[in-house]
């Protein structure tokens, strides 16, 4: 299998695209190390890979706090090795209008989804550029390019994510590392549950697919963005949306 | 046991892919050597893993030359 001896970090891999992900790159071969803000969240996930019969395991990291990336990766890397392929997966939302958000939603949001980009990447630097090979995918969102009521603080992380990964790109391209983004449309996980009826109604009615997408479908750009044949797209953003948004 | 010299040349064309004839103690490493900015970030990284320390940013963008690695170093350790 293509990611054989390859060792994958998966934030927020408890539940949703994260979980599909985590299982998606370790049914390619790759030993996955999927986080989770709480230990039981961890022994989830855990759980979860051995049922399915892939190799891999839970650790506990909160992405929004610098020590907690440090003490997971160390913990990981004696483990597992240094990882190679890194997905950052983990955000929350905290929707507001603008006139009614909080400081402490735009802080947090953007601690969250885009500066745990930044933290997670440079950790993982050292080890991709020793190897001349590396994957950095970031989950962005539809949202980043399109824009949408209520989530200025969501936007404007996912918007970042998707600069931030451009330029990590141009530096580590003649190294063997490629960073890429996917941004999922309206997927059928808990984080779309919250949208009320009305919401889910009017977004139905812009996808063109007629339909929500499953975690399975970005999972699976994912796993091609950290294969060895996608080693000369980089930089790049890729839709998976059901038609809703083409960039 | 090798001296810090020897160690910190033998880093240098390990990472810049250079021969050893081609190092010498004057050597800058961007305009003699050919190394690029993210060649001296690594080159940096190199030189704390060899000698297990670590080389704050304001000192490592001081270092141009291998003199200048190796002075850090035998200062440093």
């Amino acid at each position: 299998m293509s990611l054989e001896g390859k060792t994958a970090l998966v934030t927020g891999a408890t539940r949703g695209i994260g979980k599909a992900i985590a299982h998606a790159l370790a049914s390619q071969g790759a030993q996955v190390v999927g986080t989770a803000t709480s230990a039981e969240g961890a022994e989830s996930i855990t759980a979860a890979l051995k049922e399915a019969g892939l190799s891999g395991y839970g650790i506990v990291m909160n992405v929004a706090d610098p020590d907690s990336i440090e003490a997971g990766l160390k913990e990981m890397t004696e483990k597992s090795g240094a990882p190679l392929i890194l997905v950052n997966n983990a955000g929350i939302t905290r929707d507001n209008l603008l006139m009614r958000l909080k400081d402490d939603d735009w802080t947090s949001v953007l601690e969250t989804n885009l500066s745990s980009v930044y933290r997670t990447s440079k950790a993982v630097l050292r080890g991709m550029a020793k190897a001349r090979w590396g994957r950095i995918i970031n989950i962005s969102s539809v949202v980043a390019g399109m824009g949408n009521p209520g989530q200025g603080n969501y936007c404007a992380a996912k918007a970042g994510v998707e600069g931030f990964t451009r330029s990590l790109a141009k530096e580590m391209s003649n190294r063997g590392i490629t960073a890429n983004c996917v941004a999922p449309g309206f997927i059928d996980t808990d984080m779309t549950k919250k949208l009320d009826d009305k919401q889910r109604e009017s977004m139905l009615e812009i996808i063109p697919a007629g339909r929500l997408g499953a975690p399975e479908e970005v999972a699976a750009v994912v796993a091609f963005l950290a294969s060895e044949p996608a080693a000369y797209v980089t930089g790049e953003t890729i839709h998976v949306n059901g038609g809703m948004y083409m960039g | 046991m090798s001296t810090v010299e020897e160690r910190v040349k033998k880093i240098v064309c390990e990472q810049l892919g250079v021969k050893e004839s081609e190092v010498q103690n004057s050597s800058s490493f961007v305009e003699d050597l050919g190394a690029d900015s993210l060649d001296t970030v690594e080159l940096v990284m190199a030189l704390e893993e060899e000698f297990e320390t670590e080389i704050p940013d304001e000192e490592a963008e001081k270092l141009a030359s291998v003199q200048d690695a190796i002075d850090y170093i035998v200062a440093h350790t």
